[in-house]
């Protein structure tokens, strides 16, 4: 992958199995972001592929979710019709909605609209979206930053009992995370087997 | 298919919450309309004769109005992110928020175009064919306002190079619309302009959404 003429990754190679965490590292600017949106498929890499197994006829899009800096919240409407919204479109359950609220510590913030909502209560509203719709292939870019130390480990929770399941995750984040099976650091670009 | 309502459904949502954000259009659309007589002086007939050019394109710019963050704003928030992973094909979804912006300017505006044809001393009998014309016209406005709404997705301050962008190419539109309304206020048959207005719409409406589908995928690659 290029950023003009410079190559921020090239010859990068790398397979998850389920049940498998994978933490990204590296400086801001290594291409952690860029990589998840790689991925993700918004945007094609200049050579090689993408390819998630036993995907077969579906979209590949269909099968991952991508959590982002930003969040995909319209401010003007409430947490509930937020998730609501993204369960419609990305084929979830509504019902699973008020669970995974509480989930996150966030059920009170129910019916109020995010607009009113601080940072971290509104990426806990979007993280929410994770539990309320089920794709196999997470791909977190920081979901971590400006959360509390508690919600950090209720993120934390998350993607270890998503891995349990049998999902895959793919994080970038700097700070060090329980689940992780795989570290890639994009600085040195070298793949440490935990 | 629960895609397309979702986004839908939230569009419509949105516009009702975002204050005003319907009536927006058609409060743009009245006032527009009522400085006309202030501006042409009080000869009736010249305003009359006048009248059908005037709503006409009176709606196109309240069509434009605010068309430039139909985009925007799910760029922006990340939605559109979300459309992507969504499985759905995106054309679909494109189309699912140009019918909930022609919901919300497009249908009041045609609705309210015979009330306000009446400030300008409309010929009665032009009332209803011009409401038909706007009715089935407006879409086509939309339709069109959408694929540069997604050609200057991601510009700033898009909304200019938006209107050069749509304003050109909703010239045909304009002209058989205005057509319509003309041909009855004289009474003539005006089954020809209308037809080739319709025509103008399912026209837009084949290559709009897909177009505008490709344009957003451009400007995120």
């Amino acid at each position: 992958m290029r950023r003009g003429p410079r190559f921020l990754f090239r010859g990068l190679d790398l397979a998850l199995e389920p049940g498998q965490v994978m933490q990204l590292t590296g400086p801001n600017g290594s291409g952690k972001s860029t990589l998840l949106r790689l991925l993700a498929g918004f945007t094609p890499p200049d050579a090689g592929s993408v390819d998630i197994e036993g995907a077969g006829e579906a979209a590949a899009g269909s099968l991952l979710h991508y959590f982002g800096h930003r969040e995909g919240l319209r401010p003007a409407l409430t947490a509930r019709e937020n998730l609501a919204f993204m369960a419609g479109l990305l084929g979830g359950d509504e019902s699973r909605i008020p669970e995974a609220l509480s989930r996150l510590g966030v059920s009170r913030l129910f019916d109020l609209p995010v607009r009113v909502l601080s940072e971290g209560q509104r990426r806990r509203v979007a993280l929410a979206r994770l539990l309320v719709v089920d794709r196999p292939v997470w791909l977190l870019d920081e979901p971590l930053a400006s959360l509390d130390v508690e919600a950090i480990g209720i993120v934390s929770g998350l993607v270890a009992a998503h891995a349990q399941a049998g999902g895959m995750a793919i994080v970038a984040t700097h700070q060090p995370l329980a689940a992780t099976n795989v570290t890639l650091d994009l600085a040195g670009r070298r793949e440490i087997a935990a | 298919m629960s895609a397309f309502s979702a986004v839908l459904k939230r569009d419509l949502r949105l516009a009702r919450r975002a204050g005003a954000g319907a009536s927006l259009g058609l409060m743009f659309f009245l006032v527009l309309i009522a400085i006309v007589p202030f501006a042409i002086g009080a000869d009736q007939r010249l305003i009359s004769r006048l009248a059908p050019a005037l709503l006409w394109i009176a709606a196109l710019l309240a069509t434009l109005l605010g068309l430039d963050r139909l985009f925007q704003s799910d760029e922006e928030d990340g939605a559109l992110d979300q459309f992507l992973l969504s499985g759905a094909s995106l054309t679909l979804l494109v189309l699912a928020k140009a019918l909930a912006h022609w919901l919300v300017t497009g249908l009041p505006l045609s609705l309210a175009a015979p009330v306000l044809g009446l400030m300008l001393a409309i010929e009665p009998q032009a009332m209803l064919p011009l409401a038909l014309s706007l009715l089935v016209g407006t879409p086509a406005l939309t339709l069109i306002g959408l694929v540069g709404a997604a050609l200057t997705v991601s510009l700033n301050r898009g909304g200019l190079l938006l209107s050069l962008l749509v304003v050109p190419t909703a010239i045909p539109t304009l002209i058989f619309g205005v057509a319509v309304a003309k041909a009855a206020a004289e009474g003539r048959d005006f089954a020809m302009p209308l037809t080739v207005l319709c025509g103008t719409t399912l026209f837009a409406l084949a290559i709009s959404p897909i177009a505008a589908a490709l344009a957003l995928r451009q400007a995120r690659g």
